[in-house]
């Protein structure tokens, strides 16, 4: 008798695409956000799957904070070129030049939080009516909560005490003029399955997040990579070690691990007895207790 | 085979819980997270901050549950949450539900993707309204799989007696249960650990399995339903390419049975039959789909097929009907569900508008009374209503199919979800 069991990943690829279809649906211009990170890498993999033979019907958007890694800007145009899908990039930089956003000052200055403005100057200049995040339920507590199909008021916020109930397959994303949504179709991924995931479609992902030597500075508990963001302070030696990234955003509040997991199955191997989130490098999470809910509220991704 | 390649035929169970602040929920899931490594090292030390800020003697497993600043402040659980762990054997998804009365809502909405419910008894109360009411919304949600923890036996001196009294109350009223097949009785003290992960020495009386165990091994393949092949297409593909130029598929995600390449399938509304010309994944070609895979699926023939439509076989097909007796939950705290109001009605892709033509009554959640002469419903309320809706609808009972027996019911005003149904 045919069995008709799948396995965990075969679901979760089949809730994720029903998800993305869902949203070309719903939507009158949805947009793709993607940061060449592996969570949006995934997703728009996902996205080719869900709408093959066609193009992906939906442009591509990146909120550039200027402080990149190399390699993720290259991944993401040769990937982008490779799909022929349009890129919409919106600049921390121009926000900061128009003055909607103020740069933060001090040594830990981060431009984590002035994305929130930049995405959201993006989503109105473009008239995008929602937004495709790779964010997932597991990555920190305020996620938890969040739906599939998150809601947000005409001033982007998040409102976690009046979010819409989702039940069954049935995703509610009517709204009025001037609102918009966040879809997050990876919501029941786990950062292992999404290793897992990579492995098994053959997903390939910038090379930052495989073992290799950089030149790193220890600081508030992070290995940051030097680079012109990131300049050693006094009290600061540069070494050079072998390190690998288990997330990618901005430079300045990306920290890396030490590791020497060159290979997928490495990488694996290597997650599975970790014991430590993937945030728990991020520094832009350790503010504050509530930090991820705060920038949520905001309009952060 | 080594454990970094088990994921390969690891599978899925969904589960929800339910539970009021003392009944020891989060301390089981603590406790099951903790067991099964799925704290890390960044969130015991979040918690063991937080514990000490807030003054708590012990690190204080129940903060790891609480996911908002605004619930933290106040102590409570306002929504359903979703947390995560594996074993190399299962994914497990877990709905966590707050249990107070004024979240029926949550319980709702967590049971609706579950394929388990986890009930927690305490062994020195026995059971309460409480398991009654989570009970109920757990069997009118169609979860078949029930596992009954009756906790804190480590109180109770692990009596075989106090576990065996509680298990016959249990089993009294469920005998009215309409859905639910399998109720697994496990005595557990979530605390000390007894009967969670591993089987307990101080319950050798005890021949079952641990609860992990247990929600490793229960079988859910069977529970959908591989009979009646339903496929609600979602969005029609159209690469308007050189290369694919007269390529038509229609995707979507199979909702029930099973269909294959060359299968005769009828079309609904438009009645017109065909056949299956191929089945794919992505580029990849497939013989055959069923619940729940998301395909794309080519017909033989050109027939005008849209969002909104259904695939099924000519010698099974839904019901079709523009009139559904159903049951509902409502949601909505500011609006009561009355005669002859109207929604925005959502029903696999489709969506209509609906008409409420009659309130036949309401169960009250705690008595699970019927309760007739009812002329509308308050938030939290749960009871049985027909609807007449703008166009005829493709559909199952709940009962036999969860994803074509359900519905929303949406404010065609605000666009709040104001209600849940289940088709009978």
């Amino acid at each position: 008798m045919r069995n008709y069991n799948l396995t965990h990943l075969d679901q979760l690829e089949a809730e994720a695409i029903f998800i993305l279809r869902e949203t070309a649906a719903q939507f009158e211009r949805p947009g793709l956000l993607f940061s060449g990170g592996k969570d949006s890498i995934v997703m728009a993999h996902l996205a080719q799957k869900a709408f093959a033979p066609a193009k992906i019907p939906f442009p591509f958007v990146h909120v550039d904070t200027g402080h990149n890694f190399v390699e993720t800007i290259d991944f993401r145009d040769c990937f982008v070129e490779k799909l022929g899908i349009e890129l919409i990039v919106g600049r921390v930089q121009d926000s900061i030049d128009r003055g909607t956003a103020v740069e933060e000052t001090g040594p830990d200055a981060s431009r984590n939080a002035l994305q929130s403005v930049t995405l959201l100057e993006t989503i109105d200049g473009e008239s995008l009516d929602a937004c495709l995040g790779g964010g997932r339920r597991d990555e920190e507590k305020a996620r938890a909560k969040e739906r599939f199909f998150s809601h947000r008021d005409a001033f982007g916020q998040w409102d976690p005490k009046n979010q819409r109930p989702e039940l069954w397959n049935l995703f509610n994303g009517r709204k009025s003029p001037g609102e918009n949504f966040r879809v997050f179709p990876l919501s029941n991924w786990t950062e292992m399955d999404v290793w897992q995931y990579a492995k098994i479609e053959k997903i390939e992902l910038p090379s930052l997040y495989f073992a290799h030597e950089r030149e790193i500075v220890e600081r508030n508990g992070s290995l940051l990579a030097v680079s012109e963001f990131v300049i050693p302070r006094e009290n600061e030696t540069p070494t050079k070690e072998t390190v690998r990234f288990r997330t990618i955003g901005d430079a300045t509040c990306t920290g890396a691990v030490r590791s020497a997991a060159s290979t997928l199955d490495e990488v694996i191997t290597e997650v599975a007895a970790s014991r430590v989130t993937e945030r728990g490098s991020r520094t832009d999470d350790r503010r504050s207790e509530a930090a991820m809910e705060d920038r949520k509220k905001q309009g952060y991704f | 085979m080594t454990e970094e390649n088990n994921y390969l035929d690891m599978d899925l169970l969904r589960f929800t819980t339910a539970g009021s602040v003392d009944d020891g929920k989060s301390t089981l899931i603590g406790r099951l997270f903790h067991d099964t490594k799925a704290i890390f090292e960044d969130q015991l030390e979040a918690i063991e901050r937080s514990s000490k800020k807030r003054g708590d003697e012990h690190v204080n497993l129940a903060l790891l549950t609480d996911g908002l600043k605004a619930e933290r402040e106040q102590g409570i659980t306002i929504d359903v949450a979703y947390r995560y762990f594996a074993t190399p054997k299962r994914k497990f998804i877990i709905a966590d539900t707050p249990g107070h009365i004024q979240y029926t809502r949550n319980m709702v909405t967590g049971a609706s993707t579950a394929n388990l419910a986890l009930i927690l008894v305490d062994a020195r109360n026995g059971v309460v309204e409480q398991t009654r009411r989570h009970t109920f919304i757990a069997d009118l949600l169609g979860i078949k799989h029930i596992a009954v923890c009756i906790n804190k036996m480590d109180l109770v001196d692990y009596d075989e007696k106090v576990y065996a009294d509680v298990q016959q109350q249990y089993r009294d009223f469920a005998s009215r249960l309409e859905n639910v097949t399998d109720l697994t009785f496990i005595p557990i003290s979530a605390l000390k650990g007894d009967n969670v992960v591993d089987r307990s020495e101080n319950m050798t009386w005890f021949e079952g399995p641990s609860l992990l165990y247990h929600l490793e091994n229960v079988y859910v393949g069977s529970d959908a339903n591989h009979v009646d092949a339903r496929f609600p297409v979602q969005w029609v593909i159209r690469p308007h390419s050189d290369k694919h130029h007269d390529f038509r598929g229609f995707a979507g995600r199979v909702a029930g049975g099973v269909f294959k390449t060359g299968d005769e399938v009828t079309v609904l509304p438009s009645g017109f039959s065909t056949k299956i010309q191929k089945i794919l994944s992505g580029d990849e070609e497939r013989e055959d789909a069923f619940y729940p895979q998301s395909v794309t699926m080519l017909l033989e023939d050109e027939i005008d097929v849209s969002r909104g439509d259904m695939l099924a076989k000519p010698n099974n097909q839904p019901r079709v009907s523009q009139d559904l007796d159903a049951k509902v939950c409502w949601f909505s705290v500011t609006k009561k569900l009355t005669k002859g109001a109207k929604f925005i009605f959502r029903h696999t892709t489709k969506e209509a508008q609906a008409i409420v033509s009659e309130i036949r009554y309401k169960v009250d959640v705690n008595s699970l009374r019927k309760v007739e002469e009812v002329d509308h419903f308050d938030m939290n309320e749960i009871g049985r209503i027909c609807l007449r809706v703008s166009q005829p609808v493709f559909h199952d009972t709940y009962r036999r199919n969860r994803n074509t027996g359900s519905f929303i019911l949406v404010d065609p005003y605000t666009n709040e979800t104001l209600a849940a149904g289940m088709i009978i």
